[in-house]
C-alpha cells in the first residue's frame, strides 16, 4: 500500500534539500502516512513499544557511565548508582521496571498480532521481523538481568548457559566457550556487559527494519480487510499521533506507578543478596517475562528435548504465516479460532503462572498439559481451523464497515456480501 | 466503540491511582487484618504513596543496629554521612560526627608506607567488625553473619494464596505498593525465636526459629527486653526494639525512599493532568471523522 508522495517542497531550502538527502520528504510521507480508520487502542502497542526502546537506551547509557563491571564491584557499583549518584535511584528504577513493561507492551502487540491475523500475507516478513525484536530482546534482557551479579543474576546465568551443555558432543565446550572460562565469573560478566550495550542498537536497528516493512505493507486492521482507497484511511498525523500520545500517557501511570511505589515488586529479592557462587538459592526463578518459557523448559524431563521445546515455542512463531490456511485475518469473523485464541492465552497465562511454581506433582501436570497445548495450538489447531471453520461473512470495506453501507463508498456496489466461506 | 474504549481507560487510569492512594496510605484495613502474631504484613509508616521514616524510630535502631547487631554484622554500603541526611534518621551534624569519632579506621599508607588508624569522619564508610568473611566465620561458630546493608531489600514474607486468588493478590500489592517485604520478614525473624517442638531435631550450636527458612538459625536471639536503653520513653521490649530495627533497616537498604515517594506524587499528578488532556484533544480531534 505504498502511496503516492504528496510531499511538494515550499521553499528554497527544502527544494535543495530534496534534491541532494530527501528526508523532508520522507517525514512529510511517515506524518501524512495513510492509516486505516478503524484502527483500536491495541494498535497504539508499536508507539508505546519505541517509547520503552529509547527510554532503555537513555537510562541505560547514564548507567553505563557509573557502572563497574568487575565481579568484586559490580554488586556494589549498583548499590553506588542508587544510594550516590543524583538521581541514580530514579535512572535505575526507570532501567529496571522499564524491562518489565517493555515486555508487557510487546506482549500484548504479539497477542494483537495473533488475534486479528497480522502475520497473514502481505505481512509476513513484518511478522518475522517482530518474532527477531523479541529473541533480541530476551537475550538483551537475560544478559541485562546479569549485570547486578545478585544471587538470582548469577544463578540464572548459570542455568540459562548450561542449557547448552544439552548439545550433543559440542555441547561442554560451548558453554565454555561462553563463559570465558570454567564457569560464570568475571569474563562472562564482561561479556554480557558488552553485549548488554551493543544489542539494543541491533534491536534499534530492526526495529527501522519492522517500521519500513509496515510502511510498506500498511497496517492491518481490526477487520482484517485491505485498505480499498482513500475514503478507508486517515492521515497518520494528527489524528493517530495524538491517540498513540493519549495510550502511552495511559501507560506511562502505569510504568510510573511501579517506578516511585513498588520498583522492587517485579523482581526477586534474592537479587539484593551479592553473587556467591558457593551457595545455591532454593529457587532459581527467572524474571516474570520469562516464566512461560521456562515452564516450557522444565516441564520436559529430557535436558536437551526441554531446551528444544523452549527455543521451538518462539521459532514457531517463524513460520506461523504458512501454518494458518484460513484467508479471513481477523478472528472477528472467525467463530472458532476466537475461541481457541482465548484458550491459548489462557495456555501461555497458566505457563506464566506455572513457571514459577516447583515442578512438582499438581504443577507439573499442568505445567505438560499447557505446554502440549502450546504446541497443538499452532501445530494443529491454527492449520486444521483454516480447513473446518466456516467464517462471518466480512464487510467490503473499511469505510463501508465504519460508515455503513447506505453512505457507501467502498468503491464497489453494494450488492453481495463479500463470499461467507472464504476457504 | 473507540471513543468507549479512550473513555474506559482514562477513567480506569484515575480509578487505578486513586484505590492506590487510598490502599496506599498506610493502615489499609486490608492489611491490618493480617496483623497476627507478629508475622504477616505489619504497619510501617514507610508504606504507601506518602510512606515515610519516623525520625525518633530510625534513630532508635540504629542505636540498637550499633549496641547489638554491629557486633557481628556490618553494614558496609553506609556512610556515617547517612545518618544525617534528609530522609534519614537526620542525626544533626554534629551527633553525626560524634558518632563517626567513636569509631577507629584504617586509613594510609602514610609517608612512610605505613597503614594507620585514626578517628572516623561523617565521609567514612561503616566499620564493620571482622576484617573478611574468614575472621566472621571463625568468630561465629562457622557461620557468617551476613552484612545488612541492603538486607531490608534482600528478605521478603511470601504470602501463599491459591491460584485463583493470585492475580487478586499482585494486584492488591501493585495497587498498595507493597515494598515492605524485608522490614515485616526482619520483624518476624527477630521476634521467632522459640523452644524448639519435641519432635524437632536442632543441630548442635543451632537455634530454632519460627520464620527463618528449615527453622534452624545460627544466630542466637539477639534481643532481649531491656538490653538497650531507650532515653524517649519508648518501651524497652523485644518487639519493640524489633519493629524499630527492621524500619532501620529498611531505611538503609532504600535511603532515597522518601524522596522517591514524594517525587513520585507529583509525577503522577503531572501524568493524570496529561492524560485527561490527551484525551480530550483527541476526543475533540476525532469527533471530526468516522472511524
Amino acid at each position: 500500500m505504498s502511496h503516492e508522495s504528496t510531499y511538494k517542497p515550499n521553499s528554497n531550502f527544502e527544494k535543495w534539500m530534496d534534491e541532494r538527502l530527501p528526508i523532508i520528504r520522507m517525514s512529510a510521507e511517515i506524518s501524512s502516512f495513510p492509516t486505516p480508520r478503524n484502527l483500536n487502542y491495541l494498535w497504539t502497542f508499536g508507539g508505546i513499544l519505541t517509547f520503552c526502546l529509547v527510554v532503555q537506551i537513555v537510562t541505560g547509557i547514564i548507567l553505563a557511565m557509573h557502572y563497574t563491571p568487575h565481579v568484586d564491584y559490580a554488586f556494589d557499583s549498583v548499590q553506588h548508582i542508587k544510594r550516590n549518584v543524583n538521581f541514580g535511584w530514579l535512572l535505575q528504577g526507570i532501567h529496571m521496571v522499564g524491562g518489565s513493561m517493555f515486555f508487557l507492551a510487546v506482549f500484548v502487540h504479539m497477542f494483537r498480532g495473533l488475534y486479528y491475523g497480522s502475520y497473514k500475507a502481505p505481512r509476513e516478513i513484518l511478522w518475522i521481523l517482530g518474532v527477531v525484536l523479541l529473541l533480541l530482546m530476551m537475550a538483551t534482557a537475560f544478559m541485562g538481568y546479569v549485570l547486578p551479579w545478585g544471587q538470582m543474576s548469577f544463578w540464572a546465568a548459570t542455568v540459562i548457559t548450561n542449557l547448552f551443555s544439552a548439545i550433543p558432543l559440542i555441547g561442554e565446550s560451548i558453554v565454555q566457550w561462553l563463559w570465558g572460562g570454567f564457569s560464570v565469573d568475571n569474563p562472562t560478566l564482561n561479556r554480557f556487559y558488552a553485549l548488554h550495550f551493543l544489542l539494543p542498537f541491533m534491536i534499534f536497528g530492526v526495529v527501522v527494519l519492522h517500521i519500513w516493512a509496515l510502511h510498506v505493507t500498511g497496517n492491518n486492521n481490526p477487520i482484517g480487510i485491505d485498505v480499498k482507497g482513500k475514503q478507508d484511511t486517515l492521515a497518520f498525523h494528527p489524528l493517530y499521533t495524538l491517540k498513540d500520545g493519549f495510550a502511552l500517557a495511559v501507560f506511562a501511570i502505569l510504568f510510573a506507578w511501579f517506578v516511585f511505589y513498588a520498583p522492587d515488586y517485579l523482581g526477586h529479592p534474592d537479587n539484593y543478596i551479592q553473587a556467591n557462587p558457593l551457595q545455591t538459592p532454593p529457587h532459581i526463578v527467572p524474571e516474570w517475562y520469562f516464566l512461560p518459557f521456562y515452564a516450557i523448559l522444565r516441564a520436559i524431563p529430557s535436558k536437551l528435548l526441554g531446551v528444544i521445546a523452549m527455543v521451538s515455542s518462539i521459532l514457531v512463531l517463524f513460520i506461523l504465516p504458512w501454518l494458518d490456511t484460513s484467508r479471513v485475518r481477523s478472528a472477528k469473523f472467525r467463530p472458532l479460532y476466537r475461541i481457541f485464541f482465548w484458550i491459548f492465552v489462557v495456555t501461555c497465562l497458566g505457563l506464566g503462572y506455572l513457571g514459577a511454581k516447583p515442578p512438582e506433582g499438581n504443577y507439573l501436570i499442568f505445567a505438560r498439559l499447557f505446554t502440549a497445548y502450546y504446541f497443538i495450538h499452532f501445530l494443529i489447531v491454527i492449520p486444521m481451523l483454516g480447513l473446518i471453520e466456516r467464517p462471518k461473512p466480512t464487510p467490503n470495506s473499511i469505510s463501508e464497515s465504519v460508515l455503513g453501507k447506505s453512505k457507501g463508498g467502498g468503491g464497489q456496489p453494494d450488492a453481495v456480501p463479500a463470499a461467507p466461506e472464504n476457504r | 466503540m473507540n471513543r468507549l474504549v479512550g473513555a474506559i481507560s482514562a477513567f480506569c487510569s484515575v480509578c487505578f491511582v486513586l484505590a492506590g492512594l487510598w490502599l496506599g496510605s498506610a493502615n489499609s484495613p486490608a492489611f491490618a487484618a493480617s496483623e497476627a502474631p507478629h508475622t504477616g504484613m505489619q504497619s510501617w509508616t514507610f508504606s504507601g504513596v506518602f510512606g515515610h521514616f519516623d525520625r525518633a524510630q530510625l534513630q532508635r535502631g540504629y542505636k540498637v543496629y550499633q549496641e547489638v547487631c554491629s557486633n557481628c554484622h556490618g553494614m558496609r554500603l553506609l556512610s556515617f554521612r547517612n545518618l544525617g541526611e534528609a530522609g534519614g534518621p537526620e542525626f544533626s551534624e554534629a551527633e553525626v560526627k560524634a558518632i563517626a569519632a567513636g569509631f577507629q579506621v584504617v586509613d594510609g599508607p602514610n609517608r612512610d608506607g605505613e597503614m594507620f588508624e585514626r578517628d572516623g569522619k561523617p565521609s567514612d564508610r561503616f566499620v564493620s567488625p571482622f576484617k573478611n568473611d574468614n575472621e566472621a566465620r571463625s568468630a561465629n561458630n562457622s557461620a557468617l553473619p551476613p552484612d545488612l546493608s541492603v538486607i531490608g531489600k534482600a528478605r521478603g514474607l511470601h504470602r501463599e494464596v491459591p491460584w485463583y486468588l493470585a492475580p487478586f493478590n499482585w494486584l492488591q500489592e501493585i495497587a498498595a505498593g507493597y515494598q515492605e517485604g524485608g522490614a515485616d520478614y526482619m520483624f518476624a525473624l527477630l521476634t521467632g525465636y522459640a523452644e524448639a517442638p519435641s519432635d524437632f531435631k536442632l543441630a548442635e550450636g543451632m537455634e530454632y526459629n519460627k520464620v527463618f527458612p528449615g527453622h534452624q538459625i545460627a544466630m542466637p536471639p539477639p534481643l532481649s527486653d531491656e538490653a538497650v536503653e531507650y532515653t524517649d520513653g519508648t518501651p524497652q521490649t523485644v518487639t519493640q526494639y524489633a519493629r524499630d530495627l527492621s524500619a532501620f533497616f529498611m531505611w538503609a537498604a532504600d535511603t532515597k525512599l522518601e524522596q522517591r515517594k514524594q517525587l513520585g506524587f507529583r509525577v503522577m499528578i503531572y501524568l493524570l493532568i496529561l492524560t485527561v488532556l490527551l484525551y480530550l484533544a483527541k476526543r475533540k480531534l476525532w469527533s471530526r471523522v468516522k472511524h
